[in-house]
């Protein structure tokens, strides 16, 4: 419980630097915490106490390894996640150097008031 | 339970990290600071039974570290920040981020508790993955095989991310285009 709680708080860090912030890296940056803290909420929820990683070594046997294994499921669509998000990332910052080079500011409020 | 005194630890750390990354005014001092929230998410993947994960997220994380040190390198390194409507805004923010946080921590409430996981669908994958798929390491057997068209999807919206950066980051030949812009613009 305590642990979902500081996982929302981070990711309510991430959302104040996303509406608060000017400067349009530092938006960059609060949706990058906020793709950290989700990732990281998946990977909590699927968590099972004293479990081992799932996979299978040959020590192991099944019905033991069924019992104590974590839940593998989140953890697959993390991996996607994850790769998706530097993706995104690449797209906005090409943008934002982009924006740079035609109105020579971050500052979003700037290049509001430039358009035109 | 060690563990678990750790998780906090590391997560109190990652808030730590966060707040330092947007409140500094330099900014490839936040970048690098971004960069440390990554690698203790790393290091808590570790802990919670997810070295696949792990590994992605570091390598992940040197990638953006180097996307967004370009970002920030040779252009006016300083935060914008003007004093007197900010203070208004950063007000009127806290308090609907606090009001959202107690919504939160009624919510879940919901939640299956921490440590119990409710395994509907993942066990039929621990059970009929090793016969049906043969692979030992069931992360890999889910992406590749139960929910391969996920992957596709992912595939294709990596694609599609990258080559909308290559098109915005080309160096167009029609100069004259520009002229004409900056032009319009002066008039």
């Amino acid at each position: 419980m305590t642990l979902y709680m500081l996982n929302f708080s981070l990711m309510m860090v991430g959302m104040y630097a996303l509406i608060v912030k000017r400067h349009i890296v530092k938006k960059i940056l609060g949706i990058a915490i906020m793709e950290y803290a989700v990732n990281h909420f998946l990977i909590l929820i699927g968590f099972k106490k004293a479990g081992v990683a799932p996979i299978l070594t040959k020590d192991m046997d099944l019905a033991t390894f069924i019992q104590t294994a974590v839940d593998p499921l989140p953890q697959a669509l993390v991996l996607t996640s994850i790769v998706i998000g530097l993706g995104t990332l690449a797209l906005m910052v090409a943008i934002a150097i982009r924006l740079y080079e035609r109105y020579g500011t971050f500052d979003m409020h700037e290049i509001n008031r430039l358009r035109g | 339970m060690e563990n678990l005194i750790i998780l906090h630890i590391l997560l109190v750390f990652m808030i730590i990290g966060a707040i330092i990354t947007i409140e500094i005014r330099n900014m490839l001092s936040a970048v690098i600071a971004v960069g440390a929230v990554g690698f203790m998410l790393s290091v808590q993947f570790l802990f919670l039974g997810a070295p696949d994960i792990a590994i992605t997220q570091v390598i992940v994380e040197i990638l953006s570290l180097i996307i967004l040190i370009r970002a920030t390198i040779n252009v006016d390194n300083v935060a914008i920040e003007r004093k007197e409507e900010i203070i208004f805004s950063n007000r009127i923010t806290l308090i609907f981020i606090g009001v959202i946080l107690i919504f939160a921590w009624t919510a879940f409430h919901a939640l299956p508790t921490f440590g119990e996981p409710s395994m509907r669908v993942s066990q039929f994958y621990l059970i009929h993955g090793l016969q049906e798929v043969g692979a030992t390491n069931f992360v890999t057997s889910v992406i590749l095989d139960f929910r391969a068209y996920d992957t596709f999807g992912e595939a294709v919206v990596l694609f599609t991310s990258i080559s909308g950066a290559f098109a915005i980051l080309r160096r167009w030949k029609k100069e004259q285009h520009k002229d004409f812009l900056r032009i319009d613009r002066e008039h």
